[in-house]
């Protein structure tokens, strides 16, 4: 692509270049306005402005590509205004590669206690003075041009996949209107992507219409969402499959939420390449590290003797340091304890998308998937839902399933 | 056991060497050089220790204090190989000491003839020589100071020559349970009186010690009296050999211990002032009197340090200090550590705790600077003066 490095700014803001496939799964290049990044890929979450307690150097170290900002907390405080006065949020936290906001909708949704959706927008009580305020599709993007991050998320009517009826189908329909209203108040669209958001549940018919509604507004990528809030395992894999056979090669499918990395491992056998989840460091405040074969509680007293590092094969600086024994008695009294996780967690997610892309592009995915699934269900006990999910996916998995209990 | 190779310098008048006792230099310089600063918070478990870049200087020495370690077992700190394995410090220089200003304060009610007591979160600890000890070999420090009585300034002078015996008699038992020949610091104690302080000073001068820990300050008396207690302690000891204070942290404090002829301090300034959410700001170099950013009433700060929590802040896209070299000066703004205050970001904390640390070992740089060019005296008066106008001002101009 020598045309393509010889422009020092691409013709869209968005370019993906797919590099390898294996069936549905693929690797690629994305490239964003501050970042050439590789897909499969997962994005912490930085809610505020910063990954708890980790500073932009070791976010680098780790190789974190993306970073997800909330914009309901940053409209809050700073205030999306005095962050777009101070050059936007790249520059207000000094985070030289990508970053990627929400709309907002979904944290009122789940945070605010009486908040409520109509045609208009999401209207809620402000958290700061109780008075009834109001989120539109408008407003959304507004603030999201004033943060500048190189991706952001149309507002969408957001349900959980918990809730059954007419709601559903009311939300999906919603949701195609309102990205329209979003295409139109998008002011910087030559510098920032907005991906527009698949919703209608668990229902495939809903699901099919909302994607061909996207799919014909011709946006910069798309976003799975409506998933990771409790649905079964069954469910969540046929709905991310439908969509992402349905949604055009040429650009990114992001499954918003999701987390635990054998759903990201399956989801990326089925074809998706963006990952968002509070998982890796959340459950890192807990105590708890990612490790192959599963988790590793550091806050149990089996820990308080175990000189090893959380894992003998990591890498990260953490492991290269520090005893499980060390970490446990930090990790009940002092903020560096869930420092030290949140760092290897990440490092673990990170790790854990370059192997994906890499084993893609190498031509040795199903090898990588089954070695996956053996270190994290030794006894072969892998799930029924990722045995189907995989047969979709087109790739063999027998050797790391026992069919009858031995 | 493993001996620590690097030596750590200090002033060029004078170094501290680890780890042989008998690879003292002595000092040229006449008065006593502040060789090096024991710095780092007395949290062993703090945010900054070897996990943010480069916060401290690598030579660095840090306090080390037994009780900030339960949940760990000794057996399993030595399993895993004493504390510079530990916590992957390397080139640092560990000083175990018992006292730790934030959680582990001497608890002199409680304190009997069998051991100290120390109030921590997790209760009352009664910690006897011989455990003492043995904590201390599972950690191997670089060196380690004797198990002290400290009291504060206002207990009778009955307690108080008990503290001065108790003191003494555990230093004896401390280096009699000593068998790997590590480097032990003498504790001397005496609360406020002057005679306890001489004391206690002349008995443990003739103990076979590397050094000298000074206790029982920071607990209550006055900066006034606190100079004659010091001169009392330090008149008594070799020129030769290295003095260690704890708790005295604000800089004048510092300034009047390295004038009684004090070479280590370690304090919970930093801590503090992290905690509140400001930030140093004191000029580093002496002779730079009037180029201090004051911000002064409303928002709490002085010529010495700004709030940060200050809504002033908010949109200031400057490094706290122009000029300063740490991480967060070269990479963030005060407009950004505002908005980390604000929502209570952990990642505040840290990138405060690296400039302040970095201020502070700055500031005794500086001494250390003005001690060689034989300026100190000249030093401390212009440090002191110009902290007193500023005051002034502040207090004038409601």
């Amino acid at each position: 692509m020598a045309w393509f490095s010889a422009c020092s700014i691409p013709a869209v803001p968005l370019f993906l270049q797919v590099l390898g496939r294996f069936n549905r799964a693929r690797a690629a290049q994305l490239t964003l306005p501050h970042y050439l990044c590789q897909t499969p890929l997962f994005m912490p979450v930085g809610t505020q402005g910063t990954i708890k307690g980790l500073t932009k150097n070791q976010l680098e170290e780790i190789g974190c590509q993306i970073i997800l900002g909330n914009t309901y907390h940053l409209a809050l405080r700073p205030t999306s205004e005095l962050i777009d006065e101070l050059g936007g949020l790249h520059k207000f936290m000094n985070w030289p590669r990508a970053l990627l906001t929400d709309s907002g909708g979904f944290q009122m949704v789940s945070l605010l206690h009486l908040a409520d959706i109509t045609e208009k927008g999401v209207t809620f009580q402000s958290p700061v003075d109780g008075k009834p305020m109001l989120l539109t599709p408008e407003e959304s993007i507004q603030i999201q041009n004033r943060i500048g991050a190189d991706i952001i998320m149309a507002l969408d009517d957001v349900v959980r996949t918990t809730i059954t009826g007419p709601r559903i189908e009311e939300a999906m329909y919603r949701t195609l209107r309102w990205i329209d209203r979003c295409i139109a108040a998008h002011k910087r669209p030559n510098e920032q992507n907005l991906f527009g958001i698949v919703q209608g549940g668990l229902d495939p018919v809903l699901r099919d219409i909302c994607v061909r509604g996207l799919v014909e507004r011709n946006l910069p990528g798309y976003a799975i969402g409506g998933l990771a809030g409790g649905e079964d395992k069954d469910s969540f894999w046929r709905v991310v499959a439908q969509c992402t056979a349905a949604l055009p090669e040429d650009k990114p499918r992001y499954v918003m939420g999701v987390g635990y990395p054998l759903d990201i491992v399956v989801c990326s056998a089925l074809g998706a390449d963006m990952y968002d989840c509070v998982y890796p460091t959340r459950t890192a405040r807990f105590g708890t590290a990612l490790v192959p074969e599963g988790v590793l509680k550091l806050k149990h007293q089996a820990m308080a003797n175990d000189i090893r590092p959380i894992d003998p094969m990591c890498e990260c600086m953490v492991c290269k340091n520090y005893t499980r024994a060390y970490i446990h008695c930090l990790v009940t009294k002092d903020a560096m304890g869930s420092q030290l996780l949140s760092y290897h967690n990440l490092y673990y997610m990170m790790k854990l998308s370059r192997d994906l892309h890499s084993s893609i592009v190498e031509g040795r995915f199903p090898e990588f998937v089954c070695k996956f699934l053996q270190t994290m269900f030794p006894k072969g006990d892998v799930p029924e839902w990722v045995c189907n999910a995989m047969e979709v996916a087109g790739i063999d998995i027998s050797s790391c399933c026992h069919e009858m209990k031995v | 056991m493993e001996q620590r190779k690097s030596p750590v310098r200090g002033s060029a008048a004078g170094q501290l060497s680890f780890p042989n006792s008998d690879s003292r230099s002595a000092p040229h310089n006449p008065q006593r050089p502040a060789r090096f600063h024991l710095s780092g918070p007395p949290y062993l478990l703090s945010s900054f220790s070897g996990f943010s870049p480069a916060p401290v200087q690598p030579a660095s020495l840090l306090p080390c204090f037994f009780s900030s370690l339960e949940g760990i077992s000794p057996k399993t700190i030595s399993n895993i190989g004493g504390l510079h394995q530990m916590l992957s410090l390397h080139q640092h220089i560990f000083a175990a000491v018992p006292r730790d200003s934030i959680i582990a304060l001497p608890e002199h009610d409680s304190t009997n003839k069998y051991g100290a007591s120390f109030q921590t979160p997790g209760g009352r600890l009664l910690i006897k020589p011989a455990e003492y000890v043995e904590l201390v070999s599972s950690m191997k420090p670089d060196f380690w100071v004797t198990l002290a009585d400290e009291v504060p300034a206002w207990v009778s002078d009955k307690r108080n020559r008990t503290s001065v015996d108790r003191t003494l008699r555990w230093l004896d038992d401390c280096l009699s349970l000593n068998k790997t020949g590590t480097t032990i610091f003498g504790s001397i104690v005496g609360g406020s009186s002057i005679e306890e302080r001489h004391r206690c000073a002349q008995e443990v001068a003739q103990r076979n010690v590397s050094g000298y820990w000074i206790g029982g300050f920071g607990l209550g008396e006055s900066m006034d009296e606190r100079a004659a207690l010091l001169t009392a302690v330090t008149d008594n000891l070799p020129e030769d050999m290295p003095r260690h204070v704890s708790g005295l942290g604000l800089p004048e404090e510092v300034l009047q211990g390295v004038a009684a002829g004090i070479d280590l301090f370690d304090s919970t300034y930093v801590y503090h002032l992290t905690l509140g959410g400001f930030a140093l700001t004191f000029p580093l170099e002496r002779n730079k009197g009037d180029n201090a950013d004051y911000q002064l009433s409303d928002s709490g700060g002085d010529d010495m340090k700004i709030n940060l929590k200050a809504t002033i802040y908010r949109k200031d896209t400057s490094p706290i200090v122009e000029s300063c070299n740490c991480f967060t000066c070269q990479n963030h703004t005060k407009a950004y550590l505002n908005h980390l205050f604000n929502v209570h970001e952990m990642l505040a904390q840290t990138l405060l705790e690296i400039h302040n640390t970095h201020q502070y070992l700055g500031f005794f740089c500086s001494i250390r600077k003005a001690i060689e060019e034989g300026k100190f005296e000249q030093f401390r008066r212009n440090f002191v003066e110009s902290r007193r106008e500023c005051l002034f001002a502040a207090a004038s101009s409601d």
